[in-house]
């Protein structure tokens, strides 16, 4: 059995909550370039312009890209020859966001649901454990902000829906959303499993980076079509109307009940933060 | 796109009447930092006929809970919050004389009517630009509500924070009519 303490779960959890906040993926920032390129509205191209000059700013200033530092989502590969030693393994993910939140000055955003009283320290944070083979631990640490997260939707479609009642209701779910979460957004889509299944496949879809082929060519092609219908609304750059609402569609599908055709559309602004640690 | 407005807050009906929909605008002055928790506590405090702790009349609010303030900066991100989750609380503050409000997306019919009933603005600023919005801010103070942390309401003073035009007095919706030019099929 290997042996992985929990400090140092600790720390690299704190490091990474903060490096998501500051730092927005290469992969990101490429994505504005590319969508410059194919932007036509004149007001889109500005406001793609300064989401990367402002992509600059946090990095280099070290100060977070957007104020909503987002509830924090920790995704768990554990290896099942790792053994967790010096403590709780959830606790010290807990206290790594703790710490982090706290020492990168980034916004606690996490409440009682009615009375609205902070928490005052972002927990607590949402965990979502895998066991693998294997002797390696991955950590995803994934700050969400609440505008687009708020946008999401989940469906449970009658089987007869097919295809047809996929792309319809990811398309409306962008078309209503319009300007509230962020466009240029990414579109996580899980279809399949069940209930709650499928709305983890559609937040993992969003794991993936920017650019990059989905393996299954059969889902590569379903993004292609789902992005090209997305960017039919107009939408546009902060909803203020043009080409680019979504710079990519990710699907993560898996089988489901002979009953059912699960749904789920996690909607990601653009400030898409995720940052994957391997101890 | 069309012009480049400089306003400087508090507004008059003057510095409203010319704006439209689409105009660029540059806000300076005194702007009113306040979000979900500060809204249902300033409606609370109407509703009971009690003081306000800040100015309303011709003031203008902008939705944003600003991320802390490390050491040698006067405000962490500060980029706008999604506005309809205030839409319950606005026609009350227009009606009290609120003259505008930045945030980010769609207003409710409710809210969109009040703006023309009353002759105010709704303006969007770039949503997730947090760390360039953040450089218009010059001071912040929390004026109310400290206990509500990220919420509490701040008196921000802005030189030159860059804004559009999406509700104007008239009735025209940017997000509509900027929309329609990009739908295809």
């Amino acid at each position: 059995m290997r042996q992985i303490s929990t400090q140092t779960i600790i720390d690299a959890v704190k490091d990474s909550a903060i490096k998501a906040n500051f730092e927005l993926g290469e992969d990101v920032v490429r994505a504005f370039e590319d969508a410059l390129k194919y932007e036509e509205s004149a007001a889109g191209k500005d406001i793609l312009g300064q989401l990367i000059e402002n992509a600059r700013i946090a990095r280099e200033e070290r100060i977070p890209m957007c104020q909503d530092t987002g509830l924090a989502i920790v995704f768990v590969e554990l290896g099942q020859e790792v053994s967790i030693v010096d403590g709780d393994f959830k606790a010290a993910l807990e206290e790594g966001i703790r710490q982090g939140y706290r020492e990168g000055f980034l916004r606690k955003s996490v409440c009682h649901p009615f009375t609205r009283k902070n928490t005052g320290d972002n927990t607590p944070i949402i965990v979502h454990l895998d066991l693998v083979p294997g002797e390696k631990l991955k950590i995803w640490v994934v700050p969400k902000g609440g505008g687009s997260e708020n946008m999401s939707q989940l469906f449970m479609l009658s089987p007869s829906a097919g295809w047809p009642g996929v792309k319809d209701n990811v398309v409306r779910t962008v078309l209503e959303a319009g300007p509230n979460p962020c466009p240029p957004t990414i579109v996580g889509v899980g279809i399949g499993g069940n209930f709650e299944q499928s709305a983890l496949l559609a937040k993992k879809a969003l794991l993936r980076t920017l650019g990059t082929p989905n393996p299954d060519p059969e889902l590569d092609e379903m993004e292609g079509k789902l992005l090209k219908e997305i960017n039919k609304t107009g939408i546009g750059p902060q909803g203020l109307g043009g080409r680019v609402t979504s710079l990519a569609v990710h699907v993560l599908m898996m089988p489901c009940h002979i009953a059912s055709l699960p749904l789920a559309v996690n909607i990601q602004c653009h400030a898409s933060r995720h940052l994957e640690i391997v101890l | 796109m069309e012009k480049v407005f400089h306003l400087q807050t508090p507004l008059s009906p003057e510095d409203i009447e010319p704006l439209r929909s689409g105009d660029r605008v540059m806000i300076s002055g005194i702007l009113y930092a306040a979000r979900d928790a500060a809204h249902r506590r300033l409606l609370e405090l109407i509703e009971a006929g009690k003081d306000l702790p800040i100015p309303i009349e011709g003031q203008m609010i902008y939705y944003v809970g600003p991320s802390p303030a490390p050491p040698g900066r006067v405000i962490g991100a500060a980029g706008p919050t999604t506005s309809y989750r205030m839409d319950p609380y606005t026609p009350k503050l227009l009606e009290l004389g609120l003259k505008g409000m930045i945030g980010k997306g769609k207003r409710s019919k409710e809210v969109k009517d009040a703006i023309v009933k009353r002759g105010a603005i709704y303006m969007a600023a770039i949503g997730g630009a947090g760390a360039l919005m953040a450089r218009a801010v010059k001071e912040a103070r929390v004026v109310a509500y400290e206990d509500l942390g990220p919420e509490a309401i701040r008196e921000l003073k802005v030189e030159n924070l860059p804004a559009i035009v999406v509700n104007d007095a008239v009735g025209n919706d940017l997000y509509l009519e900027g929309r329609k030019k990009y739908q295809t099929g």
